[in-house]
Formats: structure tokens, sequence, C-alpha cells
């Protein structure tokens, strides 16, 4: 038999991530057994389920494809383009991951809403007005959110053409279109779209402030209406296993494709280039110009609106404000702990499927069963913030552990083998090795799933009363009831603070101790 | 001397490569460890050291058998090629870390680790961090590790060799003064028969898939009957 030492003792210990999967598994897989148990079958799916189905999948399909389609030339335009500023575009598209969704939509509005600035020009020109209600709107939103994300995946693709195939290419005098970049298309662009594809699976938040009536409302947007105004648990969990078989079948077939990472980084490279004068430049101007106005002009507006604003903006919203940073700060805490607990368990199979279940596991999805769990016993509106905090580390795990388990990875190849021969193995391992070399992407990672539970309106929208209202619902009421001055007041302060709190994190990971 | 460390019917397998090797180290000796690139000297360490599996056979350290022990709780200290030193600790943290794992450590050992400190020319330099030490600094700092370990076995694997050539000299030579001092028995990876001449009795040769029982080193480096003489020839 063979014997090895080194592999018999773990050199930290495994309960903390036994633990770990144990809750993930609970909130996904749980939560689908209360939904799957509550459902109720008898007629099979309603016309109002299947309209709600092809509307999700569609606006999902309609979303990634134009996302892709633009994202194309705004990619190739920064990969063979060196100018001022590129960096910063680059960093600003990877903004969206920490930018709450009703912040922009409040953006989105002010731009192309009844009283935007479109369609103010369409009716001073005498043209018929646009409306950013219904599919057109929520592919919109989804546009500008995905838009970046695609950018710099696509990116990633083309920098990765070696250049010495550009030089080949040039002296040949190949087409650089269809020898290069078309092959690295075909590779690159399937896994992209099927990631947007599955984020706009599980958008609720866009729906819900642009969808809505029956033709464009997804399936958690129903899961919402039939929980919330009808209180009809059992259509709620019928719609809620449709958004699980959904989701976890984009999620298996993202899967078959290897979905692409944004490794964050080598993005200064710009090859050189031997095609792209003449029309070519037209083209990349109009691309990053484009780009441009799509993303930073929504974004200024919620910054000039949200100073006009900030006076009407009501007195209740610093309770609102204080409620959001507490679940933010609990949820990022405890998902980087999950994260880290995961990732010490070193490629076991059921810690590597707990950090991406979360994916297929919607968030609606998961606050329904939680909904139907709890309700027997206790008043789910009493649970709405930490069932909210809970969920939102949940969702925001699969992105932290990415962050952090090739970190891991990382530091055990260089350093793993000097701390075992000083035998420093668990707390001591993680005190003096693990946690002050990982503080850098633990930062990160906590901040980002920070920022995202601070601008997160899903299941707090399925939870909550008017006395537990974090600032995206604060915002959401305001917005309802016709005071888009206010809204658009608290929005600046959710973007601030959603900013700030990423920031925070980030900075101190990176801060020389 | 008795046999401090004893290697049994040792047998490693990586893929296709095999390691064999029945041999034993004299207590307070210092031996090479010599042979072809690729032909496992640090696979035979990292065997001693409980970071290789192995497939049968076993290590006694002075009648105890050692096999099972995890690598933190063997009787010995290593020092690998890079990464000995945790850059984000102090140097004096970095040397405290071979007395107690946990850096538990009360007044007499902080006093002992300036003596260390100042014992090896890195007199206030404990608050420092690795990265503001010279290369040599470091491999000094690593050193101190080890004299504060105070473990009866020592194995290099080449911890000078990014070291200039006088530099590599000066902190063999350094460690072998300070720890045969303490009687401590040491065994090295080394490419150069000039610094097994210096400082090894005795040299293993590893080639071939065996490493050989340890010959004294001149009989070890003769280049026309000994073991390396086709290794040795090589320009």
């Amino acid at each position: 038999m063979a014997s090895s030492p080194n592999a018999v003792t773990p050199s930290v210990p495994r309960w903390p991530g036994a633990i770990a999967a144990g809750l993930v598994l609970c909130l996904t897989l749980g939560t689908l057994a209360a939904v799957s148990f509550r459902a109720e079958w008898s007629g099979g799916l309603s016309a109002s389920d299947w309209a709600a189905v092809r509307f999700t999948v569609l606006q999902a399909a309609a979303s990634a494809a134009l996302s892709i389609i633009a994202a194309i030339p705004v990619a190739r335009a920064l990969a063979r383009r060196r100018f001022r500023g590129r960096g910063v575009l680059i960093t600003l598209m990877g903004a969206p991951f920490i930018l709450p969704v009703i912040v922009a939509i409040i953006g989105l509005l002010a731009v192309f809403g009844r009283g935007g600035l479109l369609n103010s020009a369409l009716s001073a020109l005498g043209l018929p007005l646009v409306s950013i209600y219904g599919f057109q709107g929520v592919v919109l939103a989804h546009v500008f959110f995905n838009l970046p994300l695609a950018v710099r995946l696509i990116l990633h693709g083309w920098l990765a053409i070696p250049a010495e195939q550009f030089r080949v290419a040039a002296s040949l005098n190949m087409p650089v279109g269809r020898y290069l970049e078309w092959p690295m298309l075909r590779a690159v662009v399937p896994g992209v779209a099927l990631a947007i594809f599955l984020i706009c699976l599980t958008s609720f938040a866009v729906a819900l402030t642009l969808g809505g009536g029956p033709k464009a409302t997804t399936v958690e947007l129903a899961i919402y209406q039939a929980l919330r105004f009808e209180f009809d648990m059992a259509t709620a969990a019928r719609l809620a296993m449709i958004q699980f078989v959904i989701c976890a079948t984009a999620a298996g077939l993202a899967w078959l494709v290897t979905l692409p990472q944004d490794a964050g980084a080598g993005f200064d490279r710009v090859v050189q280039r031997w095609d792209g004068a003449g029309l070519a430049l037209v083209w990349d101007v109009l691309a990053l110009a484009g780009a441009m106005v799509l993303l930073l002009l929504p974004l200024g507006m919620v910054v000039q609106r949200g100073i006009a604003g900030l006076t009407l903006i009501p007195e209740d919203i610093w309770s609102a404000a204080l409620r959001s940073l507490a679940v933010a700060v609990v949820s990022a805490l405890l998902c980087s702990s999950l994260a880290l607990a995961l990732a010490l368990r070193r490629g076991g199979v059921l810690a590597g499927i707990s950090a991406v279940l979360p994916l297929a596991a919607s968030g609606l999805m998961m606050g329904t069963g939680l909904f139907i769990m709890v309700w027997p016993f206790v008043d789910p509106a009493k649970l709405a913030l930490p069932v909210t905090a809970m969920v939102n580390a949940a969702m925001a795990l699969p992105f932290a552990y990415r962050a952090l388990a090739p970190a891991l990875e990382q530091i055990e190849a260089g350093f793993g083998r000097t701390a075992d021969s000083l035998g420093m193995t668990g707390a001591a391992r993680l005190r003096w090795l693990i946690l002050p070399r990982m503080r850098r992407p633990l930062g990160f990672a906590t901040g980002l799933a920070a920022a995202m539970s601070m601008g997160d309106l899903g299941v707090i929208a399925l939870f909550a009363r008017s006395d537990q209202e974090t600032l995206p619902l604060a915002m959401f009421q305001l917005m309802g009831a016709y005071q888009m001055e206010a809204a658009a007041g608290v929005a600046l302060i959710l973007l601030t603070l959603s900013v700030g709190l990423f920031w925070l994190f980030d900075r101190g990971g990176r801060a020389d101790a | 001397m008795p046999d401090a460390l004893q290697l049994e019917q040792l047998l490693i397998r990586q893929g296709s490569f095999t390691l064999a090797a029945d041999l034993a180290v004299q207590s307070g000796s210092v031996t090479a460890i010599m042979g072809p690139s690729g032909g496992g000297k640090s696979t035979l360490l990292g065997a001693v050291a409980g970071f290789v599996p192995l497939e049968r056979g076993r290590v006694f350290w002075y009648g105890d058998d050692i096999t099972q022990s995890p690598p933190g709780q063997r009787p010995l200290s290593i020092l690998f090629q890079d990464n000995n030193l945790f850059p984000h600790l102090t140097i004096a943290q970095n040397i405290g870390l071979g007395r107690s794992p946990r850096l538990k450590l009360g007044t007499p050992e902080w006093s002992e680790i300036d003596t260390i400190l100042e014992r090896l020319g890195l007199a206030g330099m404990g608050k420092r961090k690795p990265s503001e030490l010279s290369g040599g600094q470091q491999s000094r700092a690593a050193l101190g590790r080890v004299l504060m370990a105070r473990r009866p076995l020592v194995l290099l694997d080449e911890p000078f060799a990014a070291l200039g050539p006088g530099l590599k000299q000066e902190m063999l030579d350094l460690a072998i003064s300070s720890l045969s001092e303490a009687g401590q028995t040491l065994v090295m990876v080394t490419h150069d028969p000039d610094d097994a001449r210096r400082v090894a009795g005795n040299v293993i040769v590893v080639a071939e898939g065996k490493a050989h029982a340890p010959l004294p080193t001149g009989q070890a480096l003769d280049g026309a009957t000994g073991p390396l003489r086709g290794y040795l020839a090589q320009p």
C-alpha cells in the first residue's frame, strides 16, 4: 500500500467547508425542495405561465444577442487603438457589477423615459415618441448592463491573439478579419453569450421596473406578483420551479461551453497592427463614442438629477440607508467566509458544486422557498433583513469563490511546503499564511458582495414591509409614486454608498499592513 | 558514528519515474546529494521531509519509524530553492516560526531571535520584511529559522543557488559552521563538486533510478573511477 503522509493530513480542517457547503445546499436545493412540495401542477402550465416563460427566454436571448453585436466593434476598437483614457474606459466597463440596477434604471429613464432627453428631442422635432417600458426597455437595460461585460470578455479574446500572427498576416497581406479575428470570435462568443443569457434570465429588478403587464412579465416577476399581491403560494411555488428549470438548463449548457473569465488584468496590451486605416478608423471612433454615450450619459443623468433631488428625499431615508448598510456588510462578510471555507476544501467536488449552484437557483426562487419554509412559524416580514442578507450572500458566492479559489491555489503552490515543514496547520496556517496573503482577493470579493447586496432589489421586495425598507426598495416605492426627483436623490445616495462600500473593502485588501 | 537517518527499501514512483533508496546517513555528518539533473535529488530530499509519497519502504530516525509523520512533525528543517521566507511577515516572525508554528513566543524566545540575528550579521533587521533585505541577507534569515528550530536534521535543497558564486560559498560555509556547532546532521543537494569537496564528508549519488549509499567524498568525486565520472566529465 502506498504511504503518503502529506495526503493523509490536510493542512486546514475540512469542517468549515462542510458547514458552508451544507448551508449553501440548504439555501439552494433546500428551498427547491420547499417549492416543489408546495407547487400545484393541476392542469399543467397556465397560459400566463407560458407567456412568462416565453418572455423570460426571449428577452434574455435578445439581450445577449444585442449585447454581443454591439460589443464586437467596441472590443475591436479597444484592441487595436491606443488613446488617452483607454485604461479608464476599460476599468469603467467593469463597474456595472457594483452599480445597483435600480440606480441605472433611473439614469436610463432620464435618457430614454417619457420625459427623458431622447423623447424631448423627438417631440421637438415633431417625431413620434418611444416608450422605454415593455420588451424594448427590458432589453435596453440589459444591454446597458451586459455590453460592458461582453466588451471586456471579447477584448480578452482579441488580446490573446499572438502579435506574431498579425505580423505574419500583414506580410502575406492576409485578411486579418477572416483568418485571425473570426476564428477567435467563434471560440469566444458562445460562452460570453451564454453568460449574459444566464444573467438576464434572473434579473428581477429590471423586469420589476420596466416590465409588467401580460406582455412583459418574466417568471421572476410573476413569482413576486403571485406571492405579494395574490398571496398565492401554490402558484408562486410552481413558477419558482419553472424558473429553476430554466436557469439550471442554461447553467448546464454554460457548464458544457466553459464560461469565459474576466481575468481583470492584462488589458494594457495593444497589439501593433497594419490594418485599420481609413474607413476602419471612422468605424472604431463611432463604436467607442457610441458605447461611451450609452454608458456614461445615463450615469451622468443620475448624478445631475440626483443632486437636484437631494433636497426632496424623505426623512426616513437615512434609516433605510442604515438598514441597507447593515444588510450589505453582514451579507458580504457571510459571502466571503463561505467562499473562503469552500475554497479551503481545495478542489472538493461538493465544495465546487456548492460554489456554482447559486447561479442556477435564482434569488426569487430561494426567497419563495424560504418564505414557504418560515411561513407556518413566523411572519416572513420579521425575517426580511436576515433572509435578504443570506440570499444576497449566496448570490454573490460564485463570484467570490472565483476570486478566492485560484488565489489559494497560488499561495499553496508557493508556500505550502515551507508551511508544512514548519508544522503550520489549522488556525496557525490560516492566520500566518493564508489570510495575510489573501487580503487582496478577499477585499475585492467582500467589496463586490457588499455592493451587490447593497443594490439588490429582489428578495427584499418579496419579504419586507414598509418599515423594513432598504434603499433600493425605498427608491422603487418613490418611483411607483411618481416622485422621480426624490427617487433620483436616493439613487445618488445609494450609488455613493455602493461604490464607497466596494472601495472601502477593496482598498482595505490592498493597504499594506 | 551511529546512523541517524535510515532509508529502508524506499521506492518512489511518479508516473514512469522511479527512485529506489536503501541507505543510512551518519549522525552529525555533512552529506551531499549529487547526480545528473532530473535524476531525483530533490525527490529524495522531499521523501525524507515527507512531501513525496512512498510506494514502499520506511524512514527511520534513530530507530524511530517516521514514515507516517506529517512534514511538520519530523525531526528536521528543510530549506527550498525559493519561498523559504513569508514575504508578509517580518524577519523576526519568519525566524520565530521555526520554534512555534503559531508564533506563540515569550520574551526569552524573542531575545533568542535577536541573538541569532546578531550572529548572522542581521542585527536590527528583525522588524523588516524580506523584500527590504538583499538576497544574501534573506538567505541568512532563512538559515536563522533553521537555527531557531533546533531540529537535529537539516535538509538543504540548494537554497543558495540563486546567489552569485562567491556569496553562495560564503552562505554554505556559514550554514555548515553554525549548524555543526549544534551537532546537527546535514544533507544537501548540490551541483557543484567544489561545494561537496569543501564541506561534505560523504556523497550520495543519485542516478538512473537509484540513490546509492554514501561514499566518502574523495572516492565519489574521483573523475577516473567514481560513480559520477560521466557526469563530472561534462563541461
